[in-house]
């Protein structure tokens, strides 16, 4: 079997006495499009969190395609492409979308260290960003400032600047949130149809989108992972249909 | 710059659009050379100007850009001051080199606070910045073998620009020598800021949190921007010394890093010209009203100060800005700016 493009072991978090991630095993195939779900306070974000660096576990190990990564800082691990969107927009708010992605590609290529050029002297690095733009339908917006982007726009905004990392596992924090439900399906379309190289992990709550877009599943409840499987076998396990599925509202 | 018709431009087509010299620009700096013919009285305080200008300028690079708040920047400006003052008071009083060797001391002593400064945000910073100042004013103060300690620096004698030029009374060598280096740093931070470490600086004002989840290093970029804002300030020091051939305790007070950053929010931060335009309404402004009244000039300055905040938030600057891009003066100029024409 070939190395997982991102697993982790043994991975524990308390805050005081609350326990929000206990004994995480995780292994995600590359190219898989995994859909994290589980109540609210399951531990979903937090986990996204430990696994970027955000938070320091207090005990376990993360690994990125074999290489171990638990003592990294966070932008370290993005540098080798363990990478993260958030839930709540967090943009450029004064930067248009072409010089925000294009400021993450100068990032990647470490030419953001050069003050004496001219940004237009990196047409490639103009072009990619522009590219990134395009495939998430954000060209014809891309001069205008983040803050006057409608929300949606602002939301795939999000995932460009995530791709624009060249990341090998993508890590969507309820991608979709606060999106109108037609555009949403555009957003995990996009998603979906991300290049195999690319290993996604989303959180979601509407279990339309994650039963029509993931590949596998994953259920965590009280910062547990309660099971993990095709979208068949959990829409058949009655331990999920008991706390999640069965109960009266999803999220 | 936001247009919706921008959109149909190319990527490059339009980033070359916003950095291209615009003739506003050009009138701007020719008219700085006005002073020479109209008000030729006035040189000496117009060279005050240029250098205040040039201070304000390196104070835009870290709080305009990158966002670092700063209280102490007038450690830079005095550090390079007395560089210059003790160099020349030691026998070497040739303005270019001594500009040069007051821009590497206070770069380097900037290079070094840097490892402090790119650690903290917000309230921190301002007090780690204000602390900083006070630090140097004090040993300044009682390191009086080297710098005179309050009664100032004797004996500073600049000898003339490029060995042709003496420092004269009349302050028409010091605007030009003044003017001419503000003019040539302008172009160095306007490079700057059009690169892509500029934009990288506008991305950890906009938002620290996600450089870091872009995987940015913004901690070496905040070192590099405090350095080189370090070295300008310090050069800005050097050329009140040499075109004054004094210096007092006063190039290091809490007042000149407060005023320096009256000067900018005046003048609208993070535009590259707030700085310029702030110190010629405040240093103008201190002159005529100084005349009037020497002791309550301030009154007039927190007047303006406190109307520029609450109805200008980005300064006189960016209050010109906003109605440059408002639609009607879009609609007004769209035929004179070709690559935002509809096809």
């Amino acid at each position: 079997m070939s190395t997982p493009a991102l697993s982790t072991r043994g991975l524990n978090k308390n805050f005081g006495s609350l326990v929000v991630a206990s004994d995480i095993e995780i292994e995600l195939p590359q190219g898989v499009r995994y859909a994290l779900i589980g109540p609210n306070g399951a531990g979903k974000t937090t986990l996204i969190n430990l696994m970027t660096g955000m938070l320091k576990p207090d005990g376990g190990q993360i690994q990125l395609g074999g290489e171990e990564i638990t003592a990294l800082g966070p932008e370290a691990r993005v540098r080798r492409g363990l990478v993260r969107t958030f839930q709540i927009n967090s943009l450029f708010p004064h930067l248009n979308p072409l010089e925000a992605v294009t400021l993450a590609v100068c990032e990647r290529q470490e030419v953001s260290r050069t003050w004496w050029k001219p940004i237009t002297a990196y047409s490639a690095e103009v072009d990619e960003a522009y590219g990134i733009l395009k495939t998430l339908m954000l060209a014809q917006v891309c001069y205008r400032q983040t803050r006057e982007l409608a929300y949606g726009q602002q939301r795939l905004l999000e995932i460009a600047l995530a791709l624009a990392t060249r990341p090998k596992v993508l890590l969507l924090d309820e991608p979709a949130a606060g999106v109108p439900r037609d555009e949403s399906a555009e957003l995990f379309a996009a998603v979906t149809n991300l290049s195999q190289d690319i290993t996604v992990l989303f959180i979601e709550h509407d279990m339309d989108f994650v039963f029509r877009f993931a590949s596998r599943i994953i259920v965590m409840v009280g910062g547990r992972i309660l099971v993990e499987g095709t979208p068949d076998e959990i829409s058949a396990d009655p331990r999920v249909r008991e706390v999640y599925l069965g109960s009266a509202h999803h999220g | 710059m936001t247009s919706t018709d921008g959109a149909l431009a190319g990527p490059q087509q339009y980033l070359r659009a916003q950095q291209r010299w615009r003739a506003i620009e050009i009138v701007f700096w020719l008219s700085l050379l006005l002073p020479f013919v109209v008000t030729p009285n006035y040189l000496v305080l117009a060279s005050q100007v240029a250098i205040t200008a040039l201070f304000a300028l390196s104070l835009d690079l870290i709080l305009g850009y990158a966002g670092i708040v700063s209280l102490g920047h007038a450690a830079f400006f005095g550090f390079g001051a007395y560089t210059a003052g003790i160099l020349s008071k030691h026998g070497w009083g040739e303005p270019l080199t001594g500009l040069l060797i007051s821009g590497f001391a206070a770069g380097l002593l900037g290079y070094l606070m840097s490892f402090i400064i790119a650690r903290f945000r917000h309230l921190a910073l301002i007090m780690i910045t204000l602390g900083f100042g006070f630090l140097l004013l004090e040993l300044a103060n009682s390191l009086g073998w080297l710098t005179g300690g309050a009664d100032g620096l004797q004996g500073v004698k600049t000898w003339p620009l490029l060995g042709m030029f003496k420092f004269d009374l009349w302050g028409v060598t010091s605007y030009w020598y003044s003017l001419i280096v503000l003019f040539i740093l302008f172009l160095v931070c306007r490079r700057l800021i059009n690169s892509p470490f500029g934009l990288s600086l506008r991305g950890i004002r906009e938002n620290a949190v996600r450089m870091r989840a872009v995987g940015a290093e913004s901690r070496a970029h905040l070192q590099k921007i405090y350095t080189i804002s370090a070295a300008i300030a310090g050069i800005a020091g050097a050329l009140l010394t040499q075109t004054t051939d004094t210096v007092s305790l006063g190039v290091l007070n809490f007042e000149r890093s407060a005023d320096v950053l009256v000067i900018l929010i005046l003048g609208g931060a993070g535009r590259l010209y707030g700085g310029i335009i702030g110190a010629i309404i405040f240093l103008v402004a201190r002159d005529q009203f100084s005349g009037i009244n020497p002791q309550y000039w301030y009154f007039p300055i927190g007047v303006l100060l406190v109307v520029v905040v609450l109805f200008l938030p980005n300064g006189i600057l960016g209050g010109l800005a906003q109605i440059v891009e408002s639609e009607r003066w879009q609609r007004w100029t769209a035929n004179l700016t070709p690559w935002r024409k509809k096809p």
